[in-house]
This record gives structure tokens, sequence and C-alpha cells, in this order.
């Protein structure tokens, strides 16, 4: 199929981009988005021009790596996808397609489409493990764990870390990608006791990152390629309440 | 130069005994002595949390955006712990006898009891760190069989196993660096090492961001980078997997071996098409309830569901009866290939064989399935667009697992001294073959709980060593290296693109050195290499500049891919048996079976750079088997 697809080119952080026009040919609809991408570079690199930056990596939808928003939806068209599980099968001959960065004051454009995501892993840094050191651990199944709430914890931890949450909101709030740590966490016999701690200090630096706040308005939950639960964020609220309900 | 350093006693005792005896550090003195390590999957973020928890400063490289995206991220199926949960009679010995047997016998016995012996505490302290994995209804850690076991030892999160262990470790590096203790480097990559005095003492890295190269100097260097499986192109890999790190750190010195042992995985799905730039990875789980099969009958174009259980070839189930579909991979892969070259390939470009649920569905009821394996039958629908509960899956081997890597000693230790490798990165405990479940326990344990016990010992020895300054002359030299060869991409100025080269060699390599090796199809990859890598040197293009470039990223691995292609083939070509993942066509016997010769070929090739255009200098590490009677592998 032959696409028409509008492309947002930015050289450094500090640059003013712009979207661009570019015209493929010969997609076949079992490439994934990624291949499309890909397929328009080598015809780029043939003119001798610089190729698009994008971010990828494992292309089976788990890294977290990869991301655009795809005529304003972050990852695309389809419900719990990366873009790189995007397939063409999804686009038809002729179709227009706008590709742009994740946008976010705390994720700024680096080149093209790459932008910078590092205010996760200074979140993460705040506050988002369990303190146990290295070495020695008690036997696993000592401490048991109903396999209801093993579940939910699994539900929780499985957030890639890829932003479609913090890109789909118009506040770019980041509650979902904490909410799901927060959760998945505070949810275990282990993470309990460091629970109260973790939420007050996790939801400091991210207003500290510069995401907004949350306003419910559940965008983020319908574009998470994991299908991270909304519940996640209510649950990061009552551990952050009851923490500072409960502080010394 | 090799030696082994394998400790005395009996097997059982040999790690305990080495631990007794391991120098240690003084805790004051520990914040005086840094340690780079590259790469954040299991490997390299475990052993940076771990030496950081104990003291030391450490510098931690990854070159993607962040430390959590390591390809061990997409690890899906799980981790072997010998628990003996189960009470199905596993054990150490039954683990170690598995994983020696597993990897055909090319493995060394110390460094395989050691890897069972730590696998237990594994679990323990991913659970401490809050892994969510399986739990049976009353609490308790649940686990599965899994490819070339008869036990059930395979612990796992969902199928998404290695994401769960890699953000424990990648949490743990992050608490790290809030403490101050590490210093982490995203979007980097490191392009040399610097060798002062023999010993390993710091790298030169790429800030990917801006492109400018940096000096870091450390008292010792860890390489975790990983496995180079994306020499062949179309991979299960991470499209950023690559073999710069290590390579670069062959030419300085350290030996690599067992290079061309190379695992195919069994359960990937198969090609559709020229523009492809991967293969995706099915667990290798679902060989528990699936059945694998081809029609009787050459290039059977039916539907599947309307071809008769008569005219079905259960291959697996025919010819490994006590095995079946859960024989080894490399048992599996090379009977995937065997019956798709014979014609009984299946797919639109029958380059594909059958795994059938029907079966299971009958038995256990959709609702089972579903529970064990939805996310997995999602992910098939997604990119194939078929509802797998109603039609077989097509699947197909495709290159995945490196076994071969940097040699190291007993200590994870290279020939050059200070320089570690941990993780994939090294070619230690799967010999010449990788059991499933056993990549992410290999790597877990080499940075939690066998380097921090490893690295001190030699730290200890450069606690009085002069300290070196990153304008010390070897780091200017190394630096120079870099940029010469930088400059040397951005003014090619031929016709072709870096992933041209890319998938040529991959292509390459497939067809010559890939599932199944012969003489004369290695000696002219030998020969086709070399010409490939004057057209490199000639006809690459490399648009854009010296900043932010990813296809100046490509160029430089790329480069080091033809190299170590052709050591690959060098490696494939000396070794005159067929043993785990390497096959020559000649060593088979009358119904296809690998021969091996312990006569000729039980030892580790380590082989030695001697420069460009000049031969590789093999290496002997040979291999002595005291608790384990060389047996002929066989699964039938």
């Amino acid at each position: 199929m032959k696409l028409y697809l509008k492309i947002w080119r930015q050289f450094d952080v500090a640059s003013k981009g712009e979207m661009v026009d570019y015209e493929i040919d010969n997609v076949s609809e079992h490439m994934s988005f990624l291949e499309m991408l890909d397929l328009l570079n080598e015809s780029l690199i043939q003119k001798g021009e610089r190729v698009i930056e994008f971010d990828h990596d494992c292309r089976e939808g788990i890294c977290g790596q990869c991301g655009v928003m795809i005529n304003g939806r972050a990852h695309g068209p389809l419900k719990n996808t990366t873009t790189c599980q995007l397939h063409m099968r999804s686009f038809k001959d002729g179709d227009t397609i706008y590709i742009e960065p994740f946008r976010a004051k705390a994720f700024p454009v680096l080149r093209d489409l790459k932008i910078d995501r590092k205010a996760f892993d200074s979140i993460i840094a705040s506050g988002g493990f369990i303190g146990a050191s290295t070495g020695q651990a008690p036997e696993a199944n000592s401490i048991p764990i109903s396999y209801e709430t093993a579940e939910a914890a699994f539900d929780a931890a499985a957030c890639i870390g890829c932003g479609a949450c913090v890109a789909s909101c118009k506040n770019a709030s980041a509650a979902l990608f904490v909410g799901a740590k927060i959760t998945h966490l505070a949810l275990l016999p282990q993470g309990k006791i460091e629970a109260p701690k973790r939420a007050v200090s996790m939801v400091k630096q991210m207003d500290e990152e510069g995401f907004g706040a949350c306003s419910d308005t559940r965008a983020c939950e319908i574009e998470c390629p994991q299908g991270i639960s909304v519940l996640s964020i209510a649950k990061m609220n009552l551990e952050y309440v009851k923490a500072l309900t409960f502080r010394k | 130069m090799m030696e082994s350093k394998i400790p005395e006693g009996p097997l059982a005792d040999k790690w305990s005994n080495y631990k007794a005896k391991a120098k240690l550090v003084n805790p004051a003195n520990r914040k005086k002595m840094t340690v780079i390590v590259v790469g954040t999957g299991l490997a390299g973020a475990s052993c940076a949390a771990s030496l950081a928890e104990q003291g030391y400063n450490i510098k931690s490289f990854c070159f993607q955006d962040s430390a959590r995206r390591a390809h061990s991220v997409a690890a899906q199926g799980g981790v072997n712990a010998a628990k003996n949960y189960k009470n199905d009679g596993d054990s150490t010995y039954r683990m170690f006898y598995d994983t020696i047997k597993g990897g055909d016998f090319r493995s060394r016995e110390a460094n395989v009891y050691r890897l069972a012996e730590c696998s237990a505490a594994l679990i323990d302290h991913a659970v401490a760190q809050g892994v969510p994995f399986a739990r049976e209804y009353a609490g308790y850690l649940n686990n599965r069989s899994f490819g070339g076991v008869q036990v059930s030892r395979t612990f796992y999160a969902r199928g998404q196993t290695g994401q769960q262990l890699l953000l424990g470790a990648y949490q743990a590096l992050e608490r790290q660096t809030a403490l101050g203790k590490i210093k982490l480097y995203t979007r980097h990559e490191m392009l040399e090492l610097v060798v002062i005095d023999g010993k390993a003492k710091g790298i030169i890295a790429r800030n990917l961001e801006t492109g400018k190269l940096e000096r870091h100097a450390a008292d010792a260097v860890v390489l975790a980078s990983g496995g180079y499986g994306k020499v062949y192109y179309l991979s299960t890999l991470a499209m950023g997997c690559n073999s710069s790190a290590i390579w670069r750190a062959h030419k300085k010195g350290a030996f690599m071996a067992g290079v061309s042992w190379i695992q195919f995985h069994p359960t990937s799905l198969p090609q559709h098409g020229e523009n492809q730039s991967k293969l995706t990875l099915m667990s290798e789980s679902l060989r528990n309830d699936g059945r694998i099969w081809v029609p009787k009958t050459a290039a059977d174009d039916r539907n599947p569901n309307s071809i008769p259980e008569e005219e079905r070839d259960y291959y697996l189930e025919r010819k490994y009866p006590s095995f079946g579909n859960l024989a080894p991979r490399d048992i599996s892969s090379r009977a995937a290939k065997e019956r798709i070259d014979a014609g009984h390939g299946v797919g639109p470009m029958k380059n594909a064989i059958y795994l059938d649920f029907s079966d299971a569905i009958k038995t256990q009821g959709k609702n089972a399935i579903e529970a064990k394996y939805s996310n997995l039958f999602a992910m098939y629908e997604k990119i194939t667009g078929i509802n797998a509960y109603k039609e077989p899956m097509l699947i197909s081997p495709s290159a995945h697992f490196t076994m071969g890597g940097l040699w190291v000693d007993y200590e994870l230790m290279t020939t050059i001294p200070g320089l570690f490798a941990l993780g994939e990165a090294n070619f230690a405990d799967h010999g010449a073959n990788r059991l499933g479940a056993n990549s992410l326990l290999q790597a877990c344990v080499d940075g939690y709980f066998i380097a921090p016990y490893t690295i001190p010992n030699y730290l200890s020895g450069e606690l009085n060593a002069q300290k070196i300054d990153i304008s010390h002359p070897a780091f200017e030299e190394a630096e120079k290296t870099v940029r010469r060869q930088l400059d040397r991409f951005l003014h090619t100025n031929g016709t072709l693109s870096a992933d041209y080269f890319h998938k040529k060699i991959g292509r390459l390599l497939y067809e010559k050195c890939g599932l199944s090796r012969s003489r004369n199809k290695l000696k002219e990859a030998l020969i086709e290499i070399r010409e490939l890598k004057a057209s490199f040197e000639k006809d690459l293009r490399i648009t854009g500049d010296n900043t932010l470039n990813s296809e100046l990223e490509k160029a430089g691995r790329i480069a080091d891919y033809i190299e170590l292609a052709e050591l690959m083939c060098y490696d494939a070509l000396q070794r005159e048996e067929s043993c785990g993942a390497h096959f020559r066509e000649e060593y088979q016997t009358a119904d296809g079976e690998a021969v091996r010769n312990d006569d000729e070929f039980c030892y580790v090739s380590a082989w030695e750079w001697k420069g460009l255009n000049n031969e590789p200098e093999l290496h002997k590490e040979p291999l002595k088997f005291e608790s384990v009677e060389l047996a002929v592998r066989s699964y039938k």
C-alpha cells in the first residue's frame, strides 16, 4: 500500500520542530509500524538525508522503549498495543498518518521522535523498590501470598514504563505509572512495611519532575499497552492519604 | 594465561571453600574503589546493586534510554531453581546433571554445580524483592516443568518472568543510585576498553545523546552486555543487542570461547517477508501443552484443521518418545529444520511447523489453557491475525541465545586481569546448549551471588595499586582509536546502509554457520565474509553527523559483527564433531543424530585475537569430568 506520512522532525532539545511530509510505497500489511519507519529511513539514506530518529528496542511489546503518537493516539489505534506490535494491517492504502513524539514537559524531545524519560527512573529511585539487600533472604515459601494477591500485584507490576499514560493525559500526569508501582509493592507483605514512606516520596518526586495532577479522565488506562487499571491511582491516593494521616 | 582456578575439594564443597578463603576488602577501603559495570540487564544490574550495597562506587552504563529496558526484560518462560517444592525428586545434583547433560558435556562441572547450588537462593531473594511469582491457592510458590527436564523446577511470573526479575534488579539499582553509590550513564555505549600494565582500568564510552566521547577510569571493569545472537539479523533479540563491548575487549586481549555455539530457539514466529526486522519469540512453556506436528505428505496445502489425525506427523513424539514435545532446544530446533528442509514446512513461506493446542483444549478445557497462556495467545493474534484457540500456531526455530562469549575462569574473570564478564557475555555454564529457564538464572546468579565474592577478591590486590587518571596515555590512545573509526564511517560515502550489511552477514551465517554446518560451507563463508568486509569498508553510507545518530551507532556494531562472524566460522570449522547447538553435517549417525567426539574435542575452544587479517590462535581448556560419566545424550 501507499501511505502519506506527516512526521515530527526536531534537530535537538533546543530547536523548534515541525511536521514534515513523506510518501512511502510498497508497505506490506504484515509489516510492523516500526518496520515501515525502517523502510522510510532506508529511502532517506539512499537520498543522502538524515534518518528519522525513533526509540525502539525489543520490538516485542515488552521493553517499553518505543512509543509515538499516531494520529493523536499513544501507540496508535489498537487497544493494549505498543507501537512495535502495531502492524500495518491496521491501516489502508492511501491513508495519511500523523506521527509525533510523546509530548510532556517532563519528557523533553531529544531528536525527532526520541524523548528523554529519565524522570521515570528518578521516580523509581525515590522509593519504587523494596529495601531488601542482595545475597541473603528468608526461604521464599516462608512468606505465603494468596493466589489472588500475587495476581493483582502482577497486574500492576506489568507496567513497562513507556510513558503512554503521560502522553495521553491532558495534564501529562504520571499517576498511572506511579500508582502501578505503589500498588504492586503495597499489595505484597514484603512491600507493606515501607508503603507509607514510598507513597509520600514517589508522589513528591513525581511533582518535582514536572508531571501534572490527575484529573481522572482515565485516558491513561485506555492507552496503556499493559491495560493497567486506574484503580492503581486510587490505591496510590489511599496509600498517600493514609501515610499523611497517620504520620507522627 | 588460561588458569580456570577451580577450587579444590569435592564438587559440592568447591564454592563454599572458595567463599571461605576469598580475600575481603575493609569497608573503609571499599569507598575508595570504583567498578565500571557495562550493561544493566539481570547480570549487570544485580552486580552493580550488590557491589554498591557492599560500599564500592559503581559506574553503570547502558545504551538504552533507561536501565529497565535491557533485553533480559523480554524473557518469558521462567527461571530454574532446585527447590523440590513438588516433591518430584529434584535436587542440586539432579539440576547439575540435567544442565551438564543438556550442555552436551561441554561445560565445566564446578561452574554448573555452583549454578544449581545458588539457584534456590535466587528465588528467595527475588521474592524478598517483590517479584510476583505464580502462587498456588494456599499461597505457596507454584512451578512447572520446562524444555529438557523431567521435574518441575521452573518458577514463573505469567509469561513475563524476565520482566519481573529485571524490574527487581533495576529497582535495586535505582535504590543505590539514589543513595549515591551508583552513577548511572544511560544512552552511553562502551566503544573501547582501556588496558594499563596488562590490567583493565577503564573504558571509552560514547554519549549517544550528544556524540561526545567520554573517558571513565576504574579499579575493575565488568562486562554484562549480553549475547550476540543478533549477528544473524533475524533473531529473537532486541534490535540494539550487540557484541561490541565484548568484541572490543577481545581485540584488547580477552579470549573468546565457544563462539560458534549459538542456540536456535524452537518456538519463535516464522519469517513472513523481506523487510522484517526480527523474529518474535513465543515462550517455550507452550510446549507443555502444545503438540508439534507437520503434515505427513510434503507440500500439503490443506488447512491444518482439515488434515486428519492419521495424516499428521508428530515427529518429536515419534523420534523422542520419553521427552516428546519437551525435548531440549537444540534437538527440537534441528528436528524442525529437518522436517522443513524435507518439504513438510507449513505456512505461506513453507518455513514453519504447527504447535497445536486442540488436544489440550479438549482434555483440560479452554479456560485452563487461557489461564496459563492467554497473554501469549493474544500476542500471537496481534502479530499474525490468527486465533490460536481455533487453529494451530505457526512456529519455527530462530537465532536466540549465545552460549559462547568471553572466556572466564571460575571467578568470572577474563584473560585480562580486572576484566570480568557476566551473564550471556561470558561463555560459562551452558556448554554447547542452554536448557530453558537457565539463562535468567545464570545472569542473576553471576550478578547477585558470584561477582560479589570474586570481584572483591581481585580488588583486595589492587588496594595499593597506583590510581589511574583519565589523562593517562592509554586513555588518549583508546579515544583516538574510537574517533578514527567513527570518522571513517561518516566519511566512507558509499551507497549502502548499515542495515544492508547486517542483513547480508546475517543471511550468510544462517546458511553457512547456522542450525547446521559443514566444512565446505564454512570455508566458503570465510571467503565471503572477507569480501563483505572489504565492501563494508568502501560502500557504507552513513547520513547525519557525529551527534545523536542511530545509523552511526549501527555501523560500529556491524563492523564488530563482521569480524565476529569470521571467528564463529573458524570456531565451527575447527570443531570436527557435533555437540549441542553445533551440528556438523559430517559427524552424524545414519538417522541424523549428532555424533560427539569426546576423545578429541572434550575442551573449551578459546581464541586469541592476532590482529586484522590474521588467523586467530586457538587455546584449549581441557574439560575434566570427575562427578559424571560422559554419556551419549539421548532423549529417545
